[in-house]
């Protein structure tokens, strides 16, 4: 991409209610490529940009059934096939001394799926991105909240846009350098 | 003072002080990290801390030249201290997940300006409590193929059965879990103290460790539902780990430990002792730090009722154990009773059902629960109460069992006092070297407790 081409638009709202609304009119608008910002988890923004991902459980649930597949097999494997030990002709498959074990590998697996699962979703870590590159963006962990347009969505035009932004009642249009 | 006036005021008291916004609670938590020095008492605390590190470290090493013999452990009592410290330390391990991950599926807000240090109270007592076993084992290097199961040329495989290894399986898998909440809780103060920050090498290394975290709403929206289900996943694991530990008792058949009440008291037990744990920290700090606003009078009045409930289930407990014993119509189990309560140990046992049974009575009083001097108090009651718990768990029953040739008596030895004060020193300095480096309080969880927070124009469309 040309370094004459900005990554998009920032808007800048001082409250969570501005920026919700904001978010709302400009996909009722037609915009597509957007992201909101904001220094805490705002409920209904998601909703606004019309974001929905359900992957993060699914990743949860496979991760706890490969931790209680690996728990039990291990166990299985140790006592029946690598070292089958006979103690007094008690069976080899005592299932239930097996469950402790089983039952922590189960949610150690799916803790691990949660957190790096949900880190891999969200492209983390990621060291560099357009947005930082705005001085006021670094407000965005503290008490402001962005909403940004990128310049690739094809209704993107740097005029109108920002006339479109403006009239959200921002606190402020920026470009955002690449 | 003001506080007391407004902890007299009708309704349910406040969980965050009036007048903040958002941008006062990010500068107020974030400046106790962000500044070239440390109130007083941080040194005195971090330099105690580090002293007994140093007699802990010390023991730890005699120890591994010396062997086992430096402690006070022989046939009949094998386990002594290590194993009354194991317990107490991760005891007091479970109300960092407890407030963080029960209270937070429960929707009881005021966890929030505590859930952080509690975590971090968590991990280190975790640390301090796995140290105990692995040193028991004399040999820690040798113990690997003890507890991990690893193909090794001898072909040894632990033994799955035993509760022992159940215990190197919940223990391991509540640290890592335990850590990973901690961080990802972690993950956006990170990034505010990377922009608030104004020294570029300290912007450097928090913004390695915040990851690019830039508060995206498709990043908070997987960032929360990935939360709440480690919360799910975090609370059948802190009640599964103190189950196991108890396990390690009620699985064998030595008279006092093989009762199946043992899982739920145990659990009540760690509870109580965790939120005692959390009170005899959260006191001193939010004096230190001046954080009344976000520490409130309701935070301590809500831990002291937690206090009094797990203190009464861990009473049952107690009532409990002497009903089997006389019920059983066992003579072991019966002899095991009446020597804990008139045997050598007695004034232990006394000395227990006094601090955790008797003073916590105090906290049906109001007026006790709203007194910070007295709250302190019962709190360190409580501390020494649930270590005089499980000293006699461990004690009376191994000491005297089923053959009185084989009776004995356990006395600790100087060891075993510099390695168990030295855990307390570990703790103390790693708990005041996070308070300096990391934000104490969840700064992004405290924004969403103000009312702006909340946006209005949520759900409807």
């Amino acid at each position: 991409m040309s370094s004459t081409t900005p990554y998009g638009l920032m808007a800048e709202f001082h409250d969570a209610d501005a920026l919700v609304e904001a978010a709302r009119r400009t996909m009722d608008a037609g915009y597509r490529k957007i992201d909101a910002f904001t220094p805490f988890p705002v409920h209904g923004l998601a909703e606004a940009i019309r974001f929905k991902d359900n992957r993060v459980q699914l990743l949860v649930l496979a991760g706890g059934i490969a931790g209680a597949v690996t728990g039990f097999g291990l166990q299985y494997w140790v006592n029946l096939v690598a070292y089958p030990l006979n103690a007094g002709g008690k069976p080899l498959l005592s299932w239930p001394a097996f469950i402790p074990v089983t039952f922590e590998m189960t949610i150690l697996f799916a803790a691990f799926a949660a957190v790096f699962g949900s880190m891999a979703l969200n492209g983390l870590p990621q060291p560099y991105h357009p947005v930082f590159n705005t001085p006021r963006f670094a407000l965005a962990s503290r008490d402001r909240f962005f909403l940004v347009i990128e310049s690739a969505d094809p209704k993107f035009d740097p005029q109108a846009t920002r006339a479109f932004l403006q009239g959200l009642h921002a606190h402020e249009v920026v470009d955002v350098a690449h | 003072m003001d506080e007391t006036r407004r902890s007299q005021l009708p309704g349910p008291q406040p969980i965050i002080g009036p007048g903040h916004t958002f941008g006062t609670i990010t500068d107020k938590i974030s400046s106790i990290v962000l500044t070239r020095t440390a109130p007083f008492p941080w040194y005195v605390a971090a330099f105690v801390g580090f002293l007994l590190t140093m007699v802990l470290f010390y023991s730890l090493g005699y120890l591994v030249v010396k062997g086992t013999g430096i402690w006070g452990i022989n046939v009949p009592v094998g386990w002594g201290f290590a194993i009354i410290n194991l317990v107490w330390w991760i005891g007091i391990g479970h109300a960092g997940t407890l407030i963080s991950a029960i209270l937070l599926l429960l929707n009881q807000q005021w966890r929030t300006s505590i859930n952080r240090f509690a975590e971090a109270m968590t991990l280190f007592a975790v640390a301090c409590a796995a140290l105990f076993p692995l040193f028991h084992t004399g040999r820690p290097w040798v113990a690997a193929y003890w507890l991990m199961p690893y193909p090794n040329t001898m072909g040894i495989w632990p033994q799955f059965r035993s509760p022992l290894i159940w215990d190197v399986f919940a223990i391991s898998t509540y640290a890592t879990v335990s850590l990973l909440f901690w961080l990802m809780g972690l993950i956006p103060d990170l990034a505010t103290l990377r922009d608030k920050t104004t020294h570029p090498a300290l912007r450097r290394v928090y913004g390695l460790l915040a990851m690019g975290w830039r508060g995206s709403a498709r990043h908070w929206w997987r960032y929360e539902k990935a939360y709440l289900l480690l919360a799910g996943l975090a609370t059948p694991l802190v009640l599964s780990v103190h189950s196991v530990i108890s396990f390690d008792f009620s699985i064998g058949i030595i008279p006092g430990w093989h009762a199946t009440i043992f899982p739920p008291y145990f659990v009540a037990g760690a509870i109580y002792a965790g939120f005692a744990m959390v009170l005899t920290l959260a006191i001193p700090l939010r004096a230190i730090y001046g954080l009344q606003d976000f520490i409130t009078m309701r935070h301590l009045d809500n831990m002291a009722k937690v206090m009094l409930v797990t203190g009464l289930i861990v009473f049952y407990g107690y009532t409990m154990e002497v009903f089997f014993g006389w019920y059983s119509a066992n003579e072991f189990e019966r002899y095991m009773i009446h020597n804990r309560m008139n045997g050598p140990y007695a004034p232990i046992y006394w000395a227990l059902i006094f601090c955790n049974g008797v003073v916590p009575q105090v906290l049906w009083s109001k007026r006790v629960r709203l007194s910070i001097p007295l709250l302190f108090a019962v709190a360190m009651v409580v501390n020494v109460g649930m270590w005089l718990e499980r000293f006699v768990i461990v004690v009376t029953s191994l000491h005297r069992d089923f053959l009185p040739s084989s009776w004995g008596m356990y006395y600790p030895t100087f060891w075993d006092w510099s390695t168990f004060i030295g855990t307390l020193g570990l703790f103390v300095m790693l708990m005041f070297l996070f308070i300096r480096v990391l934000p104490m309080i969840s700064i992004f969880e405290m924004r969403t407790l103000l009312p702006e927070a909340k946006a209005k124009a949520a759900g409807g469309r």
